[in-house]
């Protein structure tokens, strides 16, 4: 079948940008989308054309590079998929199809459809973490973690820092981004002794780092490739709340 | 070259006890002053990077992606093992390093073996301090379930997504001291070069993704902590910045290449659809735990899996293997899928897969703690194939997945260039010549957090390093080495893609130098890869400026090294006359097709030297002896 794209070029982020339009031919249905854009790139490379800029790397929706705005939707169409998970069966011969980078104040353009995420390595730096040093660790069976409980840390933990939710946010909040780890060791016994420190300089960190604030409008929590759930915004609200009273 | 295994001699038990105290210790207000380049940021660099600063050295790490949270050590689905035995089913650390011995058909050298299985019981401890949501019982204690290749309960894991968690504590700690100031963090940078001075290692050089900026970092010691080397074969499991450029470039500058030829194809991946494909996708073998594969009993049989009743299906693991069944290492099963496919009782439309069936264990378990235990891993496989694996059987078919070679170190994990280290899946050291299920995040940690930690130390003590700068005329050649293949492959103005001409040399290994092997498929890999090669050269287009991100230059870097490395891979499997796990000469195998190791001639790990260009490597041998493990031929019947 053949596609039509509108894609976004950019040559950095100080030059002016545009929707350029190419057609791909020989698409079937068995490709990814990425692999659609590998065929566009090959026949551009063969004319001597500079292939599309874009992020990738695991192309199995684990590593979190991916991250397209695709028809106005973060990673695309299909539900609980990354970018790279979408397959061209989704899609019909003579389709139009839209394609531009996760836009976002905190993700400064780098090149075509690559963007820079690095704000949330930084907000991660800022508390993301439980500080304990290699060889300090205690036998791990002392502690005890239920097992819902665990498994409750463990759908927060699912993030993979792809910044959907970021881009689907009409105010480019990074919310369900820091809910998902603060969550995850406020539900856990290791994460208690920096419980209100942690929260308190994620979330000074993503303020500082240009990411709006949640206004509810439940767009992170559908765009997310892992099914994060809002109730985590609901916990890093209630988190922060008992941090701002409980720490001094 | 002399390759000095530094094994501690006396009783294995003991050997690392002893090892760690003859190291001398690097007084405290002295490590500030030793700079530690950690080239790498998956399991073992973030962890070495980050333990390393906890010390109070200097730390700078590296990674290609964007954040270092995204190497590849996260695609890790089923588990890490670790010998805690808290089942209760006969574990023990001895256990855990015979098994992982035999498992590796005899080709690893016992005493790194045996520190990986003790140190494994204290990764899973730092571990669960780090706040990994490991998989837990009722009773709140950590979960375990049993892993190809073992017959005990002594994987850990978080759901499919086991490499995941330990990287994303791994990352956590290393963040961690990126906020405190002690490690910068230079992210989108490609080593692509090492630096030697008076035959030590003293740095990098390193190409800024972004700006395109050829950059020179200067360290008391490199480690290289850059995976392994898959894509040589152009489809594997691996993401696609895989690459074995760092280590290529190592090799080039002094340090060994051991055992290029120990590949391992993993037997549950998603079958190839077609020609436009860029990766293949791991099905975690967590799955043969509850799955079984089968294939039909009649050749070219084209009904539905659903249509074929009992009784003319072959469970062929479960027949030919009765103790281990769905179970058996790797390179059993993915050589017993291949001969189920060459027998012509492949499934699917290519004929080139067979059924993983949940029939039984949907019966079995129940529809819910199926989903439980492998949910993601069945969505995985619903988005690739569109279809529903709750409702039929998975079709499966063996592909490349991790690399049991790498560069040669000796018991510190130091190469044979002084200062430069190599950890996790680019060294060669504990896994032989095949690697057990949940091993790779075990050695990967055990690198980073508990063994480079110490042997760090005794290096930088012993060793009298003098200051040095990167205006050093070594810095400055190798800058221009870097600068000149960049404008030679900018300069080649051909017509064909650097994809194309990978594609082109992962064919010639996947047909020649893949499953079985054989001298004639050997000697015509090496006499097609320099051909490819030489056309490379001529007649690639890379588009675009070097001073750019640049993604086709990239790209173009490193299947050049690739169209290199090919060879050394195909070389060592042909001077390797025996079959040992991953590596398969099909004329050495028993009358019912299993290895047959030559253990008179090839007992030895074979470590290649660079002699320089267009001169033949020179392959030294370091023996492997036994004193622990009774030598056998593997048997899983």
């Amino acid at each position: 079948m053949n596609i039509t794209l509108k894609v976004w070029r950019q040559k950095n982020a100080a030059a002016p940008g545009a929707l350029v339009e190419y057609t791909v031919s020989g698409v079937v249905p068995e490709m990814s989308f990425l692999e659609m854009l590998d065929t566009l790139n090959e026949q551009l490379i063969a004319k001597g054309e500079d292939p599309l800029a874009f992020d990738s790397d695991c192309r199995e929706g684990i590593c979190g590079m991916c991250n397209l705005m695709i028809d106005g939707q973060a990673h695309g169409p299909d539900k609980e998929a990354t970018t790279c998970q979408l397959h061209m069966r989704r899609y019909k011969d003579g389709d139009v199809v839209t394609v531009e980078p996760f836009r976002a104040k905190g993700f400064p353009l780098v090149k075509d459809l690559v963007v820079d995420r690095s704000a949330f390595d930084r907000i991660q730096a800022a508390g993301g973490f439980v500080s304990t040093h290699t060889g300090g660790a205690g036998e791990a069976n002392a502690i005890l973690i239920p097992h819902d409980m665990a498994e409750k840390a463990m759908d927060a933990a699912s993030c993979i820092g792809c910044g959907a939710c970021v881009a689907a946010c009409p105010n480019a909040s990074a919310m369900l981004f820091v809910a998902a780890k603060v969550s995850q060791y406020a539900l856990l016994p290791q994460g208690q002794p920096e419980r209100e420190k942690r929260v308190l300089a994620m979330r000074e960190a993503m303020d500082k780092e240009g990411f709006g604030h949640c206004t509810n409008e439940y767009e992170c929590e559908a765009a997310c490739p892992k099914g994060i759930k809002l109730s985590n915004i609901a916990r890093l609200n209630r988190e922060f709340l008992r941090a701002t009273i409980v720490s001094e | 070259m002399k390759l000095e295994s530094k094994v501690p001699s006396g009783p294995i038990e003991k050997s690392w006890d002893k090892h760690r105290f003859e190291l001398k210790l690097v007084n405290p207000a002295n490590k500030r002053k030793f700079k530690v380049l950690v080239v790498g940021t998956g399991l073992a660099g973030s962890a070495a990077a980050a333990s390393c600063a906890e010390l109070g050295y200097q730390v700078e790490s590296f990674c290609v992606q964007d954040s270092a949270r995204r190497a590849h050590s996260i695609a890790a689905q089923g588990g890490i093992n670790a010998a805690k035995n808290y089942p209760n089913d006969g574990d023990s650390i001895w256990r855990l390093f015979y098994d992982t011995v035999k498992g590796g058909d005899f080709r690893a050298r016992e005493a790194n073996v045996y520190r990986l299985a003790q140190v494994s019981n204290s990764i899973i401890d730092q571990c669960v301090a780090q706040g990994v949501p490991f998989a837990r019982e009722y009773g709140g204690t950590l979960s375990n379930r049993s892993f190809g290749g073992a017959q005990v309960s002594r994987t850990f894991y978080a759901r499919g997504q086991t490499g995941q968690q330990l990287l994303l504590g791994a990352y956590s700690a290393l963040m961690r001291q990126v906020g405190a100031g002690t490690v910068k963090l230079h992210t989108r940078r490609e080593m692509l070069d090492l630096v030697v001075i008076d035959g030590v290692a003293r740095g990098i050089i390193v190409r800024d993704l972004v700006t395109g900026k050829v950059e020179r970092h200067w360290g008391d010691a490199v480690l290289l902590c850059t995976g392994g080397y898959g894509n040589v074969f152009y489809l594997s499991t691996n993401a696609n910045s895989c690459n074995v450029t760092a280590t290529w470039r190592a090799y080039k500058r002094g340090a060994a290449f051991a055992n290029p030829c120990f590949t391992q194809i993993h037997p549950t991946c998603v079958p190839v659809s077609g020609d436009h494909q860029s990766k293949l996708t791991l099905m975690s073998e967590s799955l043969r735990n509850d799955g079984r594969v089968w294939v039909p009993l009649k050749k070219g049989d084209k009904r539905k899996p659903q249509d074929i009743p009992e009784a003319e299906r072959d469970y062929y693991l479960e027949r030919k293997y009765p103790a281990f069944g769905n179970l058996v290492p790797r390179d059993i099963a993915s050589r017993a899928a291949k001969q189920m496919t060459d027998d012509g009782r492949g499934v699917g439309n290519t004929g080139l897969s067979v059924y993983l069936d949940f029939a039984d264990a949907i019966h079995r378990i129940g529809l819910d703690k199926v989903k439980e235990k492998y949910g993601n891993l069945f969505d995985m496989y619903h988005h690739i194939t569109d279809e529903n694996p709750y409702e039929q059987p998975m079709r499966i078919y063996p592909a490349v997945h991790y690399t049991m070679g790498g560069l040669w170190v000796d018991y510190n994990l130091m190469t044979t260039v002084p200062g430069l280290f190599c950890l996790g899946e680019a060294n060669f050291s504990d896994h032989g010549a095949n690697r057990l299920g949940a091993s790779a995040l075990m050695q990967g940690l055990a690198d980073g957090y508990f063994v480079v930690p110490y042997t760090i130390g005794g290096y930088l003590t012993g060793n009298k390093l003098p200051k040095v700068t990167t205006d050093h005329q070594a810095f400055v050649e190798a800058e221009t080495d870097v600068n000149a293949r960049t404008k030679a492959l900018l300069g080649a103005k051909g017509k064909k893609t650097p994809a194309a001409f990978h594609r082109d040399l992962g064919r010639v290994m996947w047909d020649n130098v893949g499953m079985g092997r054989n001298a004639k498929g050997l000697q015509s890999a090496l006499s097609q890869i320099p051909e490819i090669r030489a056309e490379f050269w001529k007649n690639v287009t890379v588009t675009g400026e070097g001073s750019d991100f640049n993604q086709v230059l990239e790209r173009a870097g490193r299947v050049a090294d690739f169209l290199e490395f090919g060879e050394l891979l195909a070389k060592d499997a042909l001077v390797r006359e025996e079959s040992c796990g991953g590596h398969f000469r099909e004329e050495h195998q028993t009358p019912d097709g299993e290895a047959k190791r030559d253990d008179e001639k090839f007992q030895h790990v074979a470590a290649w030297e660079y002699k320089g260009e267009g001169k033949a490597a020179e392959r030294h041998t370091e023996p492997l002896t036994f004193e622990n493990v009774h030598i056998a031929q593997r048997n899983y019947a």
